[in-house]
C-alpha cells in the first residue's frame, strides 16, 4: 500500500495531478447544475408573475 | 439531402427533452469510464521504462488537454453555424461549451506543469511552442467569455463572440503540430502517428478509456448547461413556461 502511494518517488506529483483533476471535474458538475437550477428558478419566477398578471388566461386553459 | 432530422434537432423544445432524457445515462457512463480508466492507469498499466510511475500523469493530462481543444472546435463550429444560418440553438451550444472548455484547458495547463517539474525540471518554459500556444487557447476562452460578458444585447454578443471563436480556431492545428514544427521540451505525438501509436497496449487502453470518459463527461455537462441556456433564451415561449409550471406541481 505504501509502495503504491509512493509511486516510485513521484507520489507528490502523481497524486496532486489526480487530485486537481478530481477537484476541477467536481467543480464543473457543481457549477453546471447550479447554472441549470438558477435558469429554471428564474423562469419559475417569470411564469408566476405571468400567471398573476393574466389570471383569466390561466382559468380558461 | 434530407435535413428534416437536423431541423427537428435544432428545435429548442425537442432538444431540451432529448437532453433531459440522455442526461442521467451520459452522467453514469462518464463516471464509470473515468473510474475504470483511473484504475487501469494507476494500477494495471506497467511503469514506464524512463519515467517510472511518474508517467501515470498522462491519464489526466492528455484527456484534459484533448478536451480543452475539442471543446474549442465544438464551440467554434457551433458559433459559425449560428452565425451563418442564424440558428438560435447553435449559439446556445457555443456559449455552453466555453466554460467547460476553459476549465479543461486550465486543467491541461496545471497537470502539464505538475508533470513538467519532475521530468523537465521546470513547471513552465516560455520557449516551448506547445506550452505557449496552449496558454493562448486558455486566453481565447477567457476573451470569448469576457466579450460576451461586456456585450449587453444577446444577439449582438452571439455574433461578435462567434467571430472571435472562428478566428481563434486557427490555434488548434498550431497546437497540434507545434511539437513537430518546433522541437523543444514537449514530446511529440504518441497516439496519432503515421506508423501507429508508439505506446504499448496495456498503457494505451486506459488512456483511450480515459479520453472517452472525459468526452462523455463533456457532452453530459454540455447538455445540462444547454438546458439552462435554452430556458434563459426561451423564457418568453409558451413551452418553457408550461414546462416549469408542470415541474412545480
Amino acid at each position: 500500500m505504501m509502495e503504491f502511494l509512493r509511486m516510485g518517488g513521484y507520489g507528490t506529483y502523481v497524486w496532486s495531478a489526480y487530485g486537481v483533476t478530481l477537484v476541477i471535474l467536481v467543480i464543473n458538475i457543481w457549477w453546471t447544475y447550479r447554472f441549470y437550477r438558477k435558469s429554471r428558478e428564474a423562469l419559475g419566477e417569470i411564469s408566476e408573475n405571468f400567471s398573476k398578471r393574466q389570471p383569466t388566461i390561466r382559468k380558461t386553459s | 439531402m434530407n435535413l428534416r432530422w437536423f431541423h427537428k434537432l435544432a428545435s429548442p423544445p425537442y432538444f431540451y427533452r432529448l437532453a433531459s432524457t440522455l442526461g442521467p445515462w451520459l452522467g453514469s457512463l462518464s463516471i464509470a469510464l473515468i473510474a475504470a480508466g483511473t484504475y487501469g492507469g494507476l494500477v494495471l498499466a506497467p511503469p514506464d521504462y524512463l519515467q517510472g510511475d511518474g508517467f501515470r500523469m498522462i491519464y489526466v493530462h492528455v484527456p484534459s488537454a484533448y478536451l480543452g481543444m475539442m471543446a474549442y472546435v465544438v464551440m467554434a463550429t457551433a458559433a459559425a453555424t449560428g452565425f451563418i444560418w442564424r440558428i438560435k440553438l447553435a449559439h446556445a451550444v457555443a456559449v455552453s461549451a466555453a466554460p467547460l472548455g476553459a476549465s479543461f484547458t486550465f486543467l491541461g495547463l496545471v497537470t502539464g506543469a505538475i508533470w513538467g517539474k519532475p521530468m523537465w525540471g521546470t513547471f513552465w518554459q516560455w520557449s516551448d511552442a506547445r506550452l505557449v500556444f496552449f496558454l493562448m487557447l486558455f486566453f481565447l476562452y477567457m476573451g470569448y467569455l469576457a466579450l460576451r460578458g461586456v456585450t449587453e444585447d444577446r444577439d449582438k454578443a452571439d455574433r461578435l463572440s462567434a467571430v472571435l471563436a472562428v478566428v481563434g480556431v486557427i490555434n488548434i492545428p498550431i497546437i497540434h503540430y507545434s511539437v513537430e514544427w518546433w522541437t523543444t521540451l514537449h514530446q511529440g505525438p504518441t497516439i496519432t502517428r503515421l506508423d501507429g501509436p508508439s505506446i504499448t497496449m496495456d498503457m494505451l487502453v486506459p488512456l483511450l478509456i480515459m479520453i472517452a470518459g472525459f468526452s462523455v463527461f463533456f457532452v453530459w455537462l454540455l447538455f445540462v448547461r444547454l438546458r439552462g441556456e435554452i430556458l434563459v433564451r426561451e423564457k418568453k415561449s409558451r413551452w418553457a413556461q408550461e414546462l416549469v409550471q408542470r415541474g412545480r406541481v
